[in-house]
């Protein structure tokens, strides 16, 4: 039974990848798990690894090729097996890439519309017979979103969640109301039985690992904001809040580090990400992502901090930055920095961040805007730090000034919110003791 | 030798027999036309060569008397004395009909004449007659109830269940049966395993008598003492009469069949009951042709008025649907009118 | 307020509907003589006399079409069968006569009647004298249809069928007879027709039920209770009209349902209930509705097999534990 090696999804976003080196050659007998090729994705050189025990008995994809996900790219069996059923096929696909490969994101859209209407007979759903197979797989792969009681849809619609997101804890994994009443007050009951759940049960399912977020449904005036305001500036209506920070405490900081010994030593940088880590914390309205009917706060800060690389800009995550303390995240952006300097950066080390900061101090530039990292909200950019004259309390002085430009999607986060976001991190940075507050 | 003077009265009453039934014929024949038209919709029975029986019948009745009947109801309506306008407007669908156009020609209902309706279900009214003995005796009071069915409804259990309680508890009841020999296109002989009928009678101790349906003057005499019988011992009586359907059962039905031959329909048209009350008013000259000539033409005329007032007459309105499924009110409602 | 049984309190309304209007009478088989085959018509014949409680031949066809013929003329029939199976006989008298009277008259014939008897199974009485037809009378347009749960409904609803002007279809039950219950005394205790009653109020599942059923219902509640559940148990008492609004009212309330009825489950009661309900409350449901019925058989002699082919107890608390989606 012959197994095709196709062009696989190798990062989130990826719809085509190029074939940089093949490390197998046609005859070589693998096993699963060996790697076959290396891919450029979008953002990395990734691995592609064989699927199954065989010999490596046909290379369709030269060197240097850019093919969509889905590709055939080569085909392993048994020594001597007959594939020309599986090459044949494969013209046709290579023929039509684009029918063989239907783009998952797109289904879940069509199966709503196709259920939003029961009087649309089936022959005349907007549905072309190719995709049926595609169609079941993405009623599956959603959980069955369309097992939901009417009372939950209904509620749903009230409080404006996708109901696409929430888990059922119904018979199959229906959505029932209770499920809804729990995405509303942030928390997932998977298995609960009991359609009576008590308030100390609820309390304690808030406190469980793995759910450390909350949705929050959209209120009439939330709506109205995204709707006015992305009408006004492009898809995401971005305006910016600028301050100088005084280094002065940090410089001491830094002094007082360094007098302790070179395994002390902090980076103006370390004590950016660190006060920036804990200000989120406290500020889950900020590290928050924009998911269109919805803002979903977490309380987990995964901290996004964008490194250039020659091929461009790319954005590593230290996860649980607010958990870390400021010698593992100096220690996590340098490697994370090399790696992704060296394109080793795994997919999942590149998504996932909450918040995003951008720093171009080293580049000498005294303040910039960032763009926004969607879903994300906001990202910070650091400009560089320079000295300058100051009076205070009538008497002329100089001092170290950090130039920080917040980035607000405001659709999410009203420029109030941003702003005491901004005071918090002024509070760390002016004060770095609060960080061990 | 001249002919002896007729009386006055009986004079004036053979004209109203005549009359009535004239105008039972007039207004079916135009009944067929009608129903050729389309003006007339559903079923169609007509009651052509049976007049003698609903006019013998029903002459002999007091208005706060009851009648109801079966599915062919037209003539024994018109003998009551509805008007052939409401009949006409009730058989085209119309508001203006006896029952507002919602019965139509097999449901045909007056109040104000006690025609208790014209009933579907073969035998179905049987028992409600009976009821209706029940009520007058409860009452107290000499009134009495005809019930009009065919020769075919006496093989079903409603009518073997109705007259053995009339018998059984000496209710008012005059139970008509008008043999016209067919059920639907079954001749009796291959439907009842006796066919003196009214015998039937005898399985109840009931009074009973046999009568040609034909005459008139034999019809109102058997019912005449059949009345009496009710009113004064109020018990009830079977009566077969016997008569002849000159036309086929229904509007969809030839007139002679595939159940009964063209002679013998010939030989029963010699006995057409009209003819026969005609020629016997004629011979003793109660009646002249001319008289009767302007007879027919008036009688005519005013089934020509019923159709143009049936054909003016509206449906009802599309919000009539709902209406008399049920009543609003209860006999508190009915106390408070009546006080 | 007297405690009495279900069969008293019948035997007080229609004694008081007699006393009440002379065109009121009582007839059917064993009425009178034998004061009643379940004693409804206890003494009835003693104090109002032979015309007015009249003892039939076993003529259910006849003995109908004796009623409407009186109620076209003015009288109060209150027909009694001895079981609503022997009223199969009189389906036409029923269906073609009492229903139709008056729209087929164009209003000019009402049908002030009632037909009442008990309905549905007892005990070990076999395929014939086993059903309950509430679903085929209710189907009709131009009858009412009731079926009292408790003895004040038994009274309270007899009272106002006699009183109403349209034939009205009461359903007893012979294993309710002896029920007993707080019905009240006064003779102007009537139950308007159309009006369903909360016998228990609950916040997270609605049975929705009527006559004979109504105990099983409360029992049910009862062991739902001790689970933390609360169950609504909703008594239709009227089967037709039926009070729509009080269905949807309880299953907004609690979003889940479930029907009990003592018949067949094909084009049954529950189908009906279960339809007004999707139609008004589809965005209110959190669980598929779940019915209660007999077993799709006829009704076996056999006691085992009897026991098992009726709704019961268990089932019904297996039904509600379903919705609440507790099993």
């Amino acid at each position: 039974m012959a197994t095709k090696v196709t062009m696989e999804a190798l990062s989130p976003t990826m719809e085509e990848g190029r074939l940089v080196t093949w490390s197998r050659k046609e005859g070589d007998a693998v096993k699963t798990g060996d790697v076959l090729a290396e891919v450029e994705t979008d953002k990395a050189i990734m691995e592609l690894v064989a699927r199954a025990d065989g010999v490596l008995l046909k290379l369709l994809v030269p060197e240097g090729t850019a093919a969509p996900v889905g590709t055939l790219l080569g085909v392993i069996g048994a020594a001597g097996e007959d594939i020309s059923v599986v090459l044949s096929a494969a013209k046709d696909l290579l023929a039509a890439p684009t029918t063989a490969v239907p783009a998952p994101t797109a289904k879940p859209d069509v199966v709503l519309s196709a259920a939003k209407d029961p009087l649309v007979p089936p022959a005349a759903a907007p549905v072309a017979p190719g995709d049926k197979q595609a169609l079941r797989s993405a009623q599956g792969d959603t959980g069955g979103f369309n097992r939901a009681s009417p009372l939950a849809r209904r509620l749903a619609g009230d409080a404006g969640l996708d109901i696409r997101t929430i888990a059922g804890s119904g018979p199959g994994g229906r959505i029932i109301k209770r499920d809804i009443e729990a995405a509303m007050s942030g928390v997932v009951l998977s298995e609960a039985k009991d359609p009576l759940v008590s308030s100390v049960e609820k309390q304690a399912l808030r406190s469980a690992p793995g759910d450390n977020y909350r949705d929050i449904p959209l209120t009439q005036i939330r709506k109205t904001i995204a709707k006015r305001l992305a009408e006004s500036i492009g898809p995401i209506p971005t305006f910016y809040l600028t301050a100088g920070y005084d280094l002065s405490k940090v410089m001491e900081l830094r002094r007082a580090m360094a007098e302790l010994g070179d395994d002390f030593k902090v980076s103006v940088n370390d004590v950016i990400l660190k006060a920036v880590a804990t200000a989120l914390a406290q500020h889950p309205e900020v590290n928050s992502h924009w998911l269109g009917d919805r803002i979903r706060q977490h309380d987990r800060v995964h901290l996004g901090m964008a490194v250039a690389t020659d091929d461009g800009l790319i954005v590593p995550v230290i996860f649980d930055a607010h958990l870390k303390r400021m010698k593992d995240l100096s220690r996590e952006a340098k490697e994370l920095a090399k790696k992704a300097r060296e394109r080793k950066l795994k997919p999942e080390e590149y998504t996932g961040s909450t918040f995003s900061v951008s720093n171009l101090g080293m580049f000498g530039i005294d303040q910039f805007t960032a763009i926004i990292n969607p879903p994300e909200c906001s990202i910070l950019a650091i400009g560089t730090a320079s000295e300058q004259v100051i009076i205070q309390d009538g008497a002329v002085g100089t001092c170290t000034v950090l130039r920080v430009t917040m980035s607000c999607d405001h659709r999410a986060i009203d420029g109030a919110v941003g702003a005491k976001f901004m005071q918090t991190l002024r509070r760390m940075i002016e004060n770095p003791l609060m960080l061990v507050y | 030798m001249a002919k002896k003077k007729a009386d006055p009265a009986s004079v004036a009453l053979n004209r109203e027999l005549l009359r009535s039934m004239l105008l039972q014929r007039r207004f079916e024949e135009r009944c067929a036309e009608a129903y050729a038209l389309g003006k007339i919709g559903g079923f169609c029975h007509l009651y052509i060569g049976q007049e003698a029986v609903s006019t013998g019948t029903l002459s002999m009745l007091r208005p706060d008397d009851y009648v109801i009947t079966t599915y062919r109801d037209h003539g024994q309506a018109l003998a009551r004395g509805l008007s052939a306008r409401s009949i006409m407007a009730e058989l085209f669908g119309r508001s203006d009909g006896c029952a507002r156009g919602k019965g139509g020609s097999m449901h045909l209902f007056d109040k104000a004449h006690n025609f208790l309706g014209g009933h579907g279900i073969v035998g179905g009214h049987i028992p409600i007659a009976t009821g209706v003995g029940f009520a007058i005796k409860y009452r107290g009071g000499d009134q009495c109830i005809v019930c009009f069915f065919g020769e075919a409804a006496i093989n079903n259990g409603a009518f073997h269940e109705a007259a053995n309680m009339a018998a059984l508890w000496k209710l008012p009841v005059i139970y008509i049966i008008e043999n016209n020999r067919y059920g639907m296109g079954t001749a009796i002989e291959r439907a009842s395993s006796i066919h003196d009928i009214y015998e039937r009678a005898g399985s109840y101790d009931m009074a009973r008598d046999v009568v040609d349906g034909q005459d008139v003057f034999a019809v109102r005499d058997v019912v005449g003492r059949a009345v009496e019988r009710a009113r004064t011992q109020g018990t009830p009586t079977l009566l077969e009469v016997r008569t002849y359907r000159f036309m086929g059962h229904s509007m969809s039905d030839a007139v002679s069949g595939t159940y009964r031959t063209k002679a013998e329909l010939d030989q029963y048209l010699k006995r057409d009951p009209i003819m026969l009350l005609r020629q016997r008013m004629q011979d003793a000259g109660e009646i002249s042709e001319d008289e009767m000539a302007a007879l027919d033409a008036e009688l005519k005329a005013l089934v020509q008025d019923a159709w143009d007032f049936a054909d003016a007459s509206p449906e009802l309105p599309l919000e009539a649907l709902y209406e008399d499924v049920l009543v609003d009110t209860t006999s508190d409602a009915a106390d408070a009118a009546a006080r | 307020m007297a405690i009495m049984t279900y069969r008293d309190a019948l035997n007080a309304a229609l004694r008081e509907e007699l006393r009440r209007d002379d065109r009121v009478f009582l007839m059917g088989e064993e009425v009178a003589v034998y004061q009643g085959a379940y004693k409804v018509s206890k003494g009835l014949l003693q104090e109002f006399g032979e015309m007015r409680i009249v003892d039939t031949p076993i003529t259910e066809l006849g003995f109908a079409g004796v009623g409407v013929g009186a109620a076209m003329v003015g009288l109060r029939p209150i027909i009694e069968f001895m079981t609503w199976n022997f009223a199969l006989l009189a389906l036409d008298q029923i269906v073609n006569a009492a229903a139709k009277m008056l729209y087929m008259s164009g209003g000019q014939y009402n049908m002030p009647i009632v037909f009442r008897g008990p309905n549905g199974a007892a005990l070990q009485l076999g395929a014939q004298h086993s059903q309950a037809w509430e679903s085929w009378l209710a189907h009709i347009p131009g009858l009412k249809v009731v079926a009292p749960g408790t003895p004040a409904d038994a009274k309270g609803l007899l009272k106002a069928a006699i009183r109403d002007d349209n034939p009205v279809m009461v359903l007893e039950g012979e294993m309710l007879y002896n029920v007993k219950g707080e019905v009240p005394d006064s003779s102007d205790f009537v139950i308007p027709l159309g009006k369903a009653e909360v016998k228990r109020a609950g916040t997270d599942a609605s049975i929705i039920t009527y006559g004979k059923m109504v105990n099983i219902a409360l029992q049910a509640a009862e062991v739902l209770a001790k689970d933390g559940v609360q169950v609504e148990v909703l008594d239709l008492r009227t089967l037709r009209p039926m009070d729509v609004p009080a269905i949807v009212a309880t299953v907004m309330k609690t979003n889940r349902a479930v029907v009990l009825e003592e018949g067949w489950e094909v084009c049954g009661m529950g189908a009906q209930v279960v339809d007004y309900i999707q139609r008004e409350c589809f965005d209110s449901l959190d669980a598929p509705i779940v019915r209660v019925h007999q077993a799709d058989t006829p009704m076996p002699y056999t006691k085992s097999l009897e026991k098992a082919a009726k709704p019961d107890l268990a089932k019904t608390v297996s039904a509600l534990r379903a919705v609440c989606y507790l099993d």
